[in-house]
């Protein structure tokens, strides 16, 4: 059998390939491409606005397991909390919706008009005074960043000055996460209780719920999501980007070189917080409601699933995870519910026992050689034994077309 | 004030006290001594909680004398089937992740909602309560408004027996010897010929095992569903990590001081609110003293 010489389409493939794998840069910037083109073209234009509509609300996710691969994958600061700060951020902006959609006229029926419905349920006579400032909008925007941002510093410097970290910390954010759904559940007159805040209409008059608006939140979300991957990539490409791998592996030599390693983990955390707050305010727009339900330890925790599904150190493989796990937590309820725990226990366990770098770190050297030895019998079923380059012989990919031919 | 209701109310916390003492137990073995992080151990919990539902229930086939006394059976059963559960996920599971704690976390926590879905497959969704024997029922009266039941009082004995073990198995025998120095240098242990990899397995296994005996006491006093050890995990690890996690003495004053706070701050205000209100409180204390109530110096 003679040598065959490589098909046009493999050696293509391959040079395509080799530059990847060899060039970081390269390849994060495909990936970047890719992922745009992704969110901004192929899901709008293939799927329906029901769908969309859900891939934006999945989308939002991805802003929390961006965070958590700053502050996990590189930082190697593990928060079981970040369903704090989203659902912070989601409720920030819940509250200005919920004051727009209760305006005296709508809630007339009430025995004091002018206060959100759950109020008046509860026998609240006027607006509690932390809810007043939430009538502007720009007081909003800028509380949605804050306020968690404000509890990740305090949170973060308490802890990290003490040079708490690891396993402490992640059971002490898990605590702060059950205080606050508990604290929401318990003060409904002030919070709207279990079921949230609800019925949310119009942002500045413009109805929200309106299939066009719902496609414009869409985008609104995507570019701001682009743009958070842009912030983590010149954040992980930069100097601070390195200390925070370096402190991640060896925490005391990075101490004992000079560097303020408690506040240079403190500002990883904060930034994961503001990440997961922007992805909770789009939540709140995107899905119309907010509740305590995205508080708690259980979403706080899936977050990190997300983030370890697909990579806890690679920002694409954040927001992938979040896709393909939420997608299976919705396919699953709703086809097999009893299932659902099932699998995402087992996706856990595995995640971490077996391919601990999730989808992100699937071996692209081997992958590369598979997709060759594919796309050479596409071609040329025949004579595509050969391989040019020293890589490991599969006995059976080999064998398969030898017995063909 | 009247008397009585102290009392009562007083009572209430050290049933709280006893069911978070019966979990930090095992938890603190596992976490304190092994700084393994163990999400499931609610669900070992709920093992020994279901096993002592079946054991109460097989009464009407073995006859009333296993109605009377099936409950020191199901101790010793839920004991040695939590060990038996907790030693194979050691082996398989935990052994393979020494290195990484945090992941260990995630992956326990995984196994927890396993667990939890074949418990609600086993056992359905609705919660279950084991027939109480009738020297369990009833109540003491020490005065005509103070009303003490006698489960309660069982619980508290069980918890104070088997702390009590706990604390001279590992001050006072050869395995405690083994289990402690493997804490305090693993090396070194290993070199004086300690077996560390045994003696891991062994520790992880009674740590599981005693959260099967919290499962069994745990029916004495409530009903038990899929999630019942779930609900009390955050608290458990607050406990053990307020306590120090390294002294069992801190975990058992931690525990006391958090039911009681929690007993004494229900009187004034609404449930949720009194938990709220313990919680921060814990979390302001490990803030500005992150070690705990009481540790050990360690030269690691």
């Amino acid at each position: 059998m003679e040598r065959a010489t490589p098909s046009p389409w493999s050696a293509r493939f391959r040079s395509f390939t080799a530059r990847l794998s060899s060039e970081k840069s390269t390849r994060e910037n495909a990936s970047f491409v890719l992922l745009a083109v992704l969110l901004l073209l192929v899901f709008p234009l293939g799927l329906d606005v029901f769908r969309l509509n859900l891939v934006g609300k999945y989308l939002t996710y991805a802003f929390v397991a961006l965070g958590l691969v700053l502050c996990w994958g590189y930082g190697g600061i593990l928060s079981l909390g970040q369903g704090v700060f989203f659902g912070l951020g989601g409720y920030c902006m819940a509250m200005f919706l919920k004051l727009e959609a209760s305006d005296p006229k709508s809630t007339a029926i009430q025995s004091t008009p002018g206060i959100p419905d759950f109020m008046d349920w509860n026998q609240l006579k006027e607006l509690p005074a932390f809810w007043v400032p939430f009538e502007s909008l720009p007081f909003t925007l800028l509380a949605v960043l804050v306020v968690p941002g404000l509890l990740a510093l305090v949170v973060g410097l308490a802890m990290f000055k003490r040079r708490v970290g690891g396993v402490y910390f992640a059971i002490i954010t898990q605590a702060i996460a059950s205080i606050l759904s508990i604290l929401i559940i318990g003060r409904q007159g002030y919070t709207g209780g279990v079921n949230g805040i609800t019925d949310l209409k119009t942002l500045l008059g413009w109805d929200i719920r309106t299939d066009e608006a719902k496609v414009i939140l869409y985008y609104v979300n995507a570019v701001l999501l682009l743009g958070a991957v842009l912030l983590g990539l010149s954040l992980i490409r930069s100097k601070l980007g390195r200390l925070l791998v370096a402190l991640r592996d060896k925490e005391e030599r990075v101490l004992f070189t000079g560097y303020d390693v408690a506040s240079l983990k403190t500002f990883v955390f904060v930034l994961a917080a503001m990440l997961s707050a922007v992805g909770g305010a789009m939540f709140t727009l995107q899905v119309g409601f907010m509740s305590p339900s995205f508080v708690g330890i259980v979403p706080s925790i899936e977050m990190v699933i997300c983030a370890a599904v697909g990579g806890r150190s690679s920002l694409f493989g954040a927001i992938y995870g979040s896709l393909l796990v939420n997608f299976g937590k919705t396919y699953f309820s709703e086809s097999f519910p009893e299932l659902w725990l099932f699998v995402i226990g087992f996706l856990f366990i595995a995640v971490v026992m077996v391919f601990p770098n999730g989808l992100a770190g699937l071996d692209l050297m081997k992958m590369r050689s598979f997709i060759e030895s594919k796309l050479r019998r596409f071609q040329k079923p025949s004579v595509g034994l050969s391989i040019p380059k020293p890589a490991p012989s599969r006995p059976g990919v080999t064998a398969a077309p030898r017995s063909n031919g | 004030m009247d008397l009585s209701i102290w009392a009562m109310q007083a009572f209430n916390g050290l049933s709280t006290f006893c069911v978070l003492l019966l979990m930090a137990l095992g938890l603190a073995i596992i976490f304190g001594q092994m700084g393994v992080i163990n999400m499931a151990h609610g669900e070992f919990l709920t093992i020994g909680a279901y096993t002592t539902f079946l054991l109460s229930q097989a009464g009407s086939v073995l006859g009333d004398w296993f109605q009377t006394w099936y409950f020191p059976v199901a101790i010793v059963v839920s004991f040695v089937l939590a060990g038996a559960v907790g030693w194979l996920v050691e082996r398989f599971m935990v052994r393979h992740l020494y290195r990484r704690p945090l992941d260990t976390l995630l992956a326990t926590w995984g196994l927890s909602l396993v667990m939890q879905q074949a418990f609600r497959s086993g056992f359905g969704a609705r919660e279950v309560s084991a027939t109480l024997p009738d020297w369990l029922m009833g109540s003491l009266k020490p005065t005509a408004t103070i009303d003490i039941p006698i489960n309660g009082l069982f619980m508290m004995a069980l918890t104070a027996a088997l702390t009590g073990l706990v604390v001279f198995g590992l001050t006072s025998t050869r395995f405690g010897v083994w289990v402690r120095a493997t804490v305090q240098n693993r090396a070194m242990a290993s070199a004086a010929g300690i077996n560390t990899r045994k003696v891991d397995e062994l520790t992880f296994a009674i740590g599981c095992g005693l959260a099967g005996v919290a499962g069994a006491a745990f029916t004495t006093i409530g009903s038990t569903g899929p999630t019942s050890g779930s609900l009390y995990i955050v608290d458990t690890f607050l406990v053990v990590v307020f306590g120090g996690a390294e002294r069992l003495i801190g975990t058992i004053l931690s525990a006391f001081s958090i039911a009681q706070t929690q007993a004494a701050t229900e009187f004034f205000m609404t449930g949720s609110m009194a938990k709220v209100l313990t919680l921060s409180t814990i979390i302001v204390i490990l803030m500005l003293r992150p070690q705990g109530l009481f540790s050990i110096k360690v030269r690691r």
